[in-house]
C-alpha cells in the first residue's frame, strides 16, 4: 500500500470513521489501568455496590460510569480490560489465519503440479467444513482459554486468504516485472518472496479487516457459551453471558459489552470497506 | 452440465465424510470422557470399566470407527450415552426445529434483502447512505446478544412475547387457531433475530450486485432503446443480479445455521444447535456424530440446491459456457 492509498482511506469518510472508533477500543485497551478504575475483578461490599445503575457514585466514593454488575463490580473497568482480550484475541486469530492463509496460498501458486493442487483441493475442502461446529468441537473439547480461541479461530478462517493470495500470485506471475526479474537470474523463491508477494498482499489487507471484525464476533460467541476466555477475566462474551442472568435487575451489565463489539465490528466493516475502495482503482468513487 | 453436477455432488460426499471422520478422531483425542461424566465421581473404576465395555468404547479406535460407519450407513444411530435414548429420536425432534427457523429466516432476510438492496441502487446518494449504515449495523450484531436485547425489550419490558421454547407449558392443551398462535408467538423473537441479522447482509450484497450489473453496457443498451425505468430495473438489473445472490444464498446456509446454533441456546430453542452444545459438554459421542453428519449434509445440499437455481436462472451456466 502506498501512501496514496492511506490518504485515500482516510478520506473516504467510511474510513476515517472505522479508524477512529478501532483507534479509540485500542487506546482503551491499551490503557485500561489508566482511564478505570483499576482491578476488573476487584469486588467490595458486594449487597451494597451490586447492581449500581450507570452514573451513580457507591458508598466508597467509586464513581461508576457503566454502573456495576451481580458482584458490584465496575462494569467499565471490565470493559476496558475485556477490550485487552477481544481485540488481542481477535487480532491474533486473524494474524494466525493470515500467515497460514499466505503460506498455503503462495505454496500452492509455486508448486503447480500435484503439491499445488492437493494444497487448493486441501483448502476448497476445509472451507466447505462447518465452522461454528469446528469451533464448538474444538472449544469444547479442551480446557478454555484465551490461547485456545486463538488457534481455533487461527485454523479454522485461512482458507479465504489462501485462495485470494493463490489468485493474486498467480496473476502476478504472468506480469512482465517478474518476468524481467526471473531473465535476470533471480531465483524464483527469491522472486516469489521479494516480488510477488509483498504485491500480493493488498487483498489480503482487506480481507484481514473484514476478518478482524468476524474473529472477534467469534470469541464472544465461544465465551458466551462458557467456550472461550473464562470469568473473572473479562471478555466482552463472557461479559454479555453473565449479563443475561441480570437482563431484569441491571440490562446495562450485558447492554454495554454488545455495543462496544457491535462499534467495533461496524467499524472494522467500514474500514475493510473503505481499504477495497481506495486500493481497487475501478471501484474508486469520483 | 450434468457432469458437474456429479462432480459437485462427489465434493459434497467427501466434504461430509471428512466432517465425520474429523470429528470422531477429535472427539476421541479430547480429555473427558462420557462413561465418566455419566457415572460421576464416585464409580469405582471396575464399574467404568464394566460401562466402557457394554458401550464398545474399549475397542481399538479404527474397529469403533469403522463399526460407526457402518451402523450409521443401515440407520442404526445408536443410543445417546447421557440420556439412553436412541439418537434417530432425539434428531427427528430436533431437525425440523432447526430447519423451521432458519429456511423462515432465509426466506424472511432475503426477501428484505432484496427490497432493501434495490432500493438503495436506485436511492438518492442521502438515503443510500442511511440504509447502507443500517445494514453494516444489522450485519454486525451478535445474534446471541441481539436474541438478549429483544428479549429484555419484548418479554421483560413490554412483556409481549415469549422468550424461552418453542412452545408454551399448555401447548398440548391447547387446540388449532389457539395452539398456532402459540408456535407463532415462540417462533417470533428467534425468527427476528435470525433474521434481521441475515438482511443486514442481504442488502449489503444486493446493493454491489445490482450495482455491478447496472453499469454494464447491455443496461445502458436497455436505456437507449427507451424502456421504462422500472421495467430495466425489474428485467434487466435485478434478474441479472440475482445469479450471484442466489449463489451467496446457498452459501449463506452454514452461517446462517451458525448463528442458529447460538441463537437456539439462547432462546433454548429445541434444535440440532442446541442438541449439539449439549452433546458436546457431555462427550455424548453418538450424538455428536449424528448431529454433525446431518448438519454438514444440510449445509452441502444447501449448496447443491444454489448450484442448481444458478443453472435454471442463467441459461449460459446452463448450456455450460459459463466455466469459469
Amino acid at each position: 500500500m502506498t501512501r496514496a492509498d492511506w490518504r485515500r482511506v482516510v478520506r473516504d469518510r467510511r474510513g476515517a470513521l472505522g479508524g477512529a472508533v478501532l483507534l479509540l477500543a485500542v487506546i482503551t485497551a491499551l490503557a485500561a489501568p489508566l482511564v478505570s478504575a483499576g482491578d476488573p475483578a476487584a469486588q467490595r461490599d458486594v449487597v451494597a455496590t451490586r447492581f449500581l445503575s450507570p452514573l451513580t457514585t457507591d458508598g466508597h466514593g467509586v464513581f461508576h460510569p457503566l454502573g456495576t454488575d451481580r458482584f458490584g463490580r465496575d462494569v467499565w473497568t471490565r470493559l476496558a480490560y475485556g477490550a485487552r482480550i477481544s481485540l488481542g484475541v481477535g487480532g491474533l486469530a486473524v494474524l494466525l489465519s493470515v500467515l497460514i492463509g499466505v503460506v498455503v496460498g503462495a505454496a500452492a501458486a509455486y508448486w503447480r503440479g500435484p503439491v499445488g493442487a492437493a494444497l487448493l483441493a486441501f483448502t476448497d475442502f476445509a472451507l466447505a467444513l462447518p465452522r461454528v461446529v469446528l469451533l464448538l468441537l474444538l472449544g469444547a473439547l479442551w480446557r478454555p482459554s484465551a490461547l485456545l480461541v486463538i488457534v481455533v479461530l487461527g485454523l479454522t478462517g485461512w482458507m479465504s486468504v489462501a485462495r485470494l493470495v493463490h489468485g493474486e500470485v498467480r496473476s502476478l506471475a504472468a506480469r512482465p516485472f517478474v518476468e524481467a526479474a526471473l531473465a535476470l537470474g533471480v531465483p524464483p523463491d527469491r522472486v516469489l518472496r521479494r516480488h510477488i508477494l509483498p504485491n500480493a498482499l493488498t487483498p489480503v489487507i482487506v480481507s484481514a479487516a473484514l476478518g478482524i471484525g468476524n474473529a472477534i464476533m467469534l470469541e464472544a460467541g465461544l465465551s458466551f457459551l462458557g467456550l472461550g476466555v473464562q470469568p473473572p477475566t473479562p471478555s466482552w462474551g463472557n461479559m454479555i453471558a453473565s449479563g443475561r442472568d441480570t437482563l431484569v435487575n441491571a440490562p446495562w451489565v450485558a447492554t454495554a459489552p454488545g455495543v462496544a463489539l457491535v462499534a467495533v465490528v461496524v467499524a472494522c466493516t467500514l474500514l475493510g470497506d473503505a481499504l477495497q475502495d481506495a486500493l481497487d482503482p475501478t471501484r474508486r468513487r469520483p | 452440465m450434468l457432469a458437474a453436477l456429479a462432480r459437485r455432488a462427489v465434493t459434497g460426499l467427501a466434504v461430509v465424510a471428512g466432517v465425520v471422520t474429523l470429528t470422531f478422531f477429535l472427539l476421541q483425542l479430547a480429555p473427558g470422557d462420557p462413561v465418566e461424566r455419566l457415572l460421576g465421581p464416585a464409580a469405582t473404576p471396575e464399574q467404568v470399566l464394566a460401562q466402557r465395555r457394554a458401550l464398545g468404547l474399549d475397542r481399538p479406535l479404527m474397529v469403533q470407527y469403522v463399526a460407526w460407519l457402518g451402523q450409521f450407513a443401515r440407520g442404526d444411530w445408536g443410543r445417546s450415552i447421557a440420556t439412553g435414548r436412541p439418537v434417530l429420536g432425539l434428531l427427528a425432534e430436533a431437525v425440523p426445529a432447526t430447519v423451521e427457523l432458519v429456511g423462515l429466516s432465509l426466506v424472511a432476510s432475503y426477501l428484505v434483502g432484496i427490497l432493501v438492496g434495490a432500493i438503495q441502487a436506485t436511492a438518492r446518494p442521502r438515503l443510500d447512505t442511511a440504509l447502507s449504515v443500517t445494514t453494516v449495523t444489522l450485519f454486525a450484531l451478535p445474534g446471541y446478544w441481539l436474541g438478549l436485547m429483544l428479549v429484555m425489550v419484548f418479554t421483560y419490558w413490554a412483556r409481549w412475547l415469549p422468550a424461552f421454547g418453542a412452545a408454551g407449558l399448555d401447548a398440548d392443551l391447547l387446540t388449532g387457531w389457539a395452539r398456532l398462535v402459540d408456535r407463532l408467538r415462540h417462533l417470533a423473537l428467534p425468527l427476528t433475530t435470525l433474521a434481521l441479522i441475515g438482511v443486514g447482509g442481504a442488502a449489503r450484497f444486493v446493493r454491489g450486485a445490482m450495482r455491478d450489473v447496472r453499469a454494464q453496457p447491455f443496461v445502458t443498451a436497455a436505456q437507449a432503446k427507451g424502456l421504462a425505468p422500472p421495467r430495466v430495473l425489474l428485467r434487466h438489473v435485478l434478474r441479472n443480479s440475482l445469479i450471484p445472490i442466489v449463489t451467496l444464498l446457498g452459501l449463506s446456509l452454514p452461517a446462517l445455521f451458525s448463528g442458529a446454533v447460538f441463537v437456539e441456546a439462547v432462546f433454548a430453542w429445541p434444535g440440532v444447535g442446541r442438541k449439539l452444545v449439549e452433546a458436546v459438554g457431555a462427550r455424548d459421542y453418538p450424538v455428536v456424530m449424528a448431529a454433525t453428519t446431518i448438519s454438514a449434509m444440510l449445509v452441502v445440499a444447501g449448496n447443491l440446491v444454489a448450484d442448481l437455481a444458478v443453472a435454471w436462472l442463467d441459461p449460459r451456466i446452463r448450456h455450460g459456457e459459463g466455466d469459469r
